[in-house]
């Protein structure tokens, strides 16, 4: 703010320098070119667009945090007596994964606190990733030309939860060491190779040396390299595409509005890292999370009832529970559809179908322009119904996979909690569905009500002829636009049923398919208000003919019927707002 | 389609760059883009005394964080970590308590700071960028292509299907190298999965003493766990994971219960002693070690997935995932009195697998 002569001064002083070090740089790398373009680079602001900034700087944090401890973990299965400072497992043999991991909790000061931030920012890393999705999924900002970042982010989450389990089971204590034991149950049900595959992996019998000092390798090298690479280039797409924007006044599919990347983004996404590390360093000294010394060190012959996996594996454990207990024997040779549809199948079949409904969509909506523009849910009622099947799907999962717990704590059976999972899984979806579509389409109906005569005050006024009447009010013209700015759908129709000799031409068996199936995606949409429909409410409230059903009076006094503020001004004229120039 | 015919209708292209591959929503606003709103200016924009007391606040914040961030090193050599010699707050170990906390105020302190920076301080106005289409343009796209045709003419890489086919050839005979070398991660299966240390007549000990049992030790109702005595007497051969690894497949639980309640196959008739029944630890499911005894019903559950097994009925399966019962063990006393089993288990312990059959 202050212009004096000495600030002045000294702010050329500092743009000379600056000017010095830019062009030492560009004069060797040439980097004139892309800083322009970059440095004020604009990003839209939303709270959503957040979460994917904790998956990046949790990720960041799981670097440093697992640096630190790789300085002290040793990975290795050898036999050793405890002798540790830790009383009640002083003199057991335990490996020396585990009997390091003790150390770190209790003889590298500060080294429980990076054990403890280690695993929390693994679980916000993955809580985050997984909500970003679905923002990303709901919004429909996975639509061209961003289906190769969706595949990118996909492929990421997948990885994220390998290598959480990864890290999960290094320090060999009795829970993760039991998690161990299923999976290689899981890799026992392949067909043909399931037990060369755990032969491999595991260096011969379950648990043999070798598993921990290769899953330390996967854990610490190969996986956080691949996450790397993967999210470098999902920036990298990011900043290439620019982000996607919630629609709004000047906001259109041909620009984006914001906050330049210097200074302003530059603060927030910096400060917000240092928010999500204080936040994780204080979940990491206020907040136990897996104190492997309570569970002792691994022994196949024994476990801990009531025993839980990290929440990102829930899910998978929950399918496992409730599969039905079938097993083939063919010919002398056991396939085990109990273990390898819930542990193998699902997870390749969930990953398999969201990498590819961008491009399934874009199929049946026969919709190949570019969006960067966002979609609020309910005006995709279709593609929001099936996230929420998805998602509920997810969630009845993951509550099976506490059915013990739940079994427990609320006195029910536990059997009768299987039996009502085994069906639920397959009718609750489907209930999902049909509930959220209609409830998008009561929204958008509701919208259409709210833009042609106004929202409802819930003020009730009786007329002079004892009538009773709500006060409906305008709403302003820029919540206006952005209620009916959205795109109308319209489904694709066939192809005309003659050619242009005459010729019947019946459409082929696919096209016939997507018309269809895109007429059941669209074909419900409430129909947003014309022009003219918005000119006829205003005329019909400045001309104050009926307010509402019976209501003349103070309702159609306070122009009650009137969609939009300022006095009847609808439809492509002066909302006393900047205009932008038209095409002509 | 959905867009036909918008290209000419007023408003296409307002306030865009005119890239026509970006439709704009444009065409079917009934409304028109009100624009961008006005800027408003915040209270420290026009009040200079909110500007320096939003400066001051900043400035607090990041003093603070310094000072947490020595205060985070004075707590590492002031409070000791061990369990029992440290100091404890809050119930818990105070050196980590205190190590959390300032750190993390010191770097939320940060964050906060340059945050009310950028939104208290820094220049707030929204600005405006124009998109372009992801595509190259049309000529761009051309000259790769054509640039591409060109490179794989020169090369003949269509022409010399001879060369061509050959180098793919090598190229996915490598495949082979990359698979072949990984061979020594283990060693075959073999019947490794079918076997387990025991044997007829080896004694059945138990898990934590290695003690032999005798059948008037176990009383009715009580589920021991209990292993193969070779564990015990040869501990020279089952170090360190050759433990674990026999000891994952041979555990066992030992029960008794009133010899009219069992229902044993006719094979399995003799397989009790005086209603002492002998199970695979190991859950045919995927491998878990089944654990919780619910001795009126004889039913046991395991507590990964919870399949349950009826021990009286020879181990079959009652409900959950697992679809094998739980192998039995035939059981028999030795000369001295003690528990012994009378054979090996006659099927494989443990998860289900492609060979088992
Ligand atoms: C996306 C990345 C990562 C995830 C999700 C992740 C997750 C985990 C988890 C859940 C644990 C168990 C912690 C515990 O409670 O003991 C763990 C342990 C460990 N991680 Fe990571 N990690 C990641 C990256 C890394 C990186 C990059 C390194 C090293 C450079 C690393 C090194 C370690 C080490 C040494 C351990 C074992 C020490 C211990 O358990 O205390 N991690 N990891
Ligand atoms: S391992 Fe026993 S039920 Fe799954």
């Amino acid at each position: 703010m202050s212009s004096s002569p000495a600030a002045r001064s000294k702010a050329g002083a500092a743009s000379r320098s600056t000017a010095g070090v830019v062009t030492w740089l560009d004069e060797r790398l040439g980097i004139g070119a892309l800083t322009k373009k970059q440095l004020r680079k604009v990003f839209p602001d939303h709270w959503s667009f957040m979460l994917g900034e904790i998956a990046l700087w949790s990720f960041v944090i799981l670097l440093l945090t697992g640096t630190f401890l790789s300085f002290w973990f040793k990975p290795s299965m050898a036999e050793v007596e405890y002798m540790g400072s830790y009383a009640n497992l002083r003199g057991l043999h335990m490996s020396e994964a585990y009997a390091s991991t003790l150390d770190l909790s209790f003889d590298v000061r500060g080294g429980l606190l990076m054990r403890q931030m280690h695993h929390w920012s693994a679980n916000l890393f993955l809580a985050s990733m997984t909500i970003h999705m679905l923002r990303v999924f709901f919004t429909g900002a996975f639509r061209k030309p961003r289906e190769l970042n969706w595949m990118i982010g996909l492929a990421l989450l997948m990885l994220g939860i390998i290598e959480g389990f990864a890290g999960y089971s290094l320090p060999d204590d009795l829970l993760s060491g039991t998690g161990l034991r299923i999976a290689q149950g899981l890799m026992l049900s392949i067909p043909v190779v399931g037990s060369y595959i755990s032969f491999f992996v595991f260096g011969g019998e379950f648990p043999g040396d070798d598993f921990i000092p290769r899953l330390y390798t996967v854990h610490v090298l190969l996986v956080p390299g691949i996450l790397l690479a993967l999210i470098t280039a999902h920036m990298l797409l990011l900043v290439y595409h620019k982000h996607t924007q919630f629609p709004g006044p000047g906001r259109t599919n041909n620009n984006v509005v914001g906050f330049p990347l210097m200074p302003v983004y530059m603060a927030k996404a910096g400060g917000f890292f240092f928010i999500v590390f204080g936040v994780t360093a204080l979940m990491g000294g206020l907040l136990q999370i897996n104190p492997i010394w309570m569970y002792g060190p691994y022994n196949p012959a024994e476990v801990t009832a009531g025993s839980q996996p990290d929440w990102y594996m829930g899910w998978l454990e929950g399918g496992l529970r409730i599969m039905p207990n079938w097993e083939t024997n063919l010919w002398g040779y056991t396939l085990s559809w109990n273990v390898l549809i819930p542990g193998v199948l699902l997870l390749g079949v969930l990953f398999a179908l969201l990498a590819f409904y961008p491009f399934i969509e874009r199929w049946i909506t026969g919709d190949d322009r570019e969006h960067h523009l966002l979609e609020r849910p309910r005006n995709a009622p279709t593609r929001t119904a099936f996230g929420v099947a998805g998602m509920t799907a997810y969630a009845l999962l993951w509550i099976a996979g506490g059915n013990d717990i739940l079994a427990y704590e609320f006195g029910l059976s536990l059997n009768a909690i299987t039996y009502v999972m085994r069906v639920a899984i397959f009718v609750v979806p489907v209930l999902a569905f049909i509930i959220t579509r209609r409830w998008c389409l009561s929204l958008q109906r509701h919208d259409r009500e709210v833009v042609l005569h106004g929202y409802e005050t819930g003020v009730i006024v009786r007329s002079p002829d004892g009538s009773y009447a709500e006060i409906h009010r305008p709403i302003n013209p820029v919540r206006a636009y952005e209620l009916t700015m959205h795109e109308q759908h319209t489904p694709v129709e066939l192809p005309a049923a003659h050619d242009a000799n005459g010729v019947p031409a019946p459409a082929q068996g696919k096209e016939r398919l997507r018309s269809r199936l895109s007429h059941f995606w669209y074909a419900d949409d409430v129909s947003k208000p014309t022009k003219e429909e918005l000119e006829a409410a205003a005329h019909h409230a400045t001309n104050g003919s009926h307010a509402l059903e019976d209501g003349h009076g103070p309702a159609s006094g306070n122009g009650a019927h009137l969609g939009i503020e300022t006095s009847g001004i609808v439809g492509g004229q002066d909302f006393g707002l900047e205009q932008k120039p038209k095409a002509p | 389609m959905s867009d036909d015919g918008q290209h000419d209708s007023p408003g296409a292209g307002s306030n865009g760059a005119g890239d026509n591959s970006l439709l704009p929503i444009g065409p079917q606003e009934p409304l028109d883009n009100p624009g961008v709103p006005d800027h408003q200016p915040r209270p420290t924009d026009v009040d200079p005394a909110l500007e320096r007391r939003a400066e001051r606040q900043v400035a607090a914040m990041f003093v603070v964080a310094a000072v947490m961030a020595l205060a985070f090193c004075v707590v590492y050599f002031l409070y000791d970590p061990h369990p029992e010699t440290g100091e404890t707050a809050l119930g818990v170990g105070a050196s980590n308590l205190a190590l959390g906390v300032t750190l993390g105020l010191s770097l939320l302190l940060i964050g906060l700071g340059a945050i009310q920076w950028a939104r208290k301080l820094m220049a707030d106005h929204e600005m405006i960028e124009y998109r372009h289409s992801a595509a190259s343009t049309v000529e761009d796209r051309q000259e790769a292509i054509a640039a591409f045709q060109a490179g794989s003419e020169e090369s003949g890489l269509g022409r010399r299907k001879l060369i061509r086919n050959s180098m793919l050839a090598s190229m996915a005979m490598l495949g082979l190298p990359a698979v072949v070398l990984l061979r020594d991660l283990g060693p075959l299966p073999g019947v490794k999965l079918e076997q387990t240390v025991w044997r007829r007549g080896m004694r059945v000990v138990s898990d934590v003493s290695g003690r032999p049992i005798r059948p008037s030790e176990v009383p009715i109702g009580q589920l021991v766990n209990a292993e193969p005595a070779v564990f015990f007497e040869h501990a020279e051969e089952f170090e360190g994971n050759e433990l674990l690894n026999e000891k994952a497949k041979a555990a066992v639980i030992v029960v008794r219960m009133p010899p009219e309640e069992i229902t044993p196959y006719p094979s399995r008739k003799d397989w009790d002693v005086e209603g002492i029944l002998c199970y695979s630890k190991i859950c045919p499911h995927v491998g878990c070690p089944i654990s919780l005894y619910e001795q009126q019903t004889h039913n046991v559950l395991c507590p990964c997935h919870q399949s349950t097994f009826d021990l009286a009925n020879n181990g079959v399966v009652l409900f959950g995932p697992a679809s094998r019962n739980l192998p039995q063990l035939p059981l028999g006393v030795d000369g001295e009195g003690y528990l012994i089993a009378m054979s090996g288990f006659q099927e494989p312990v443990g998860a289900s697998f492609w060979e088992r059959g």
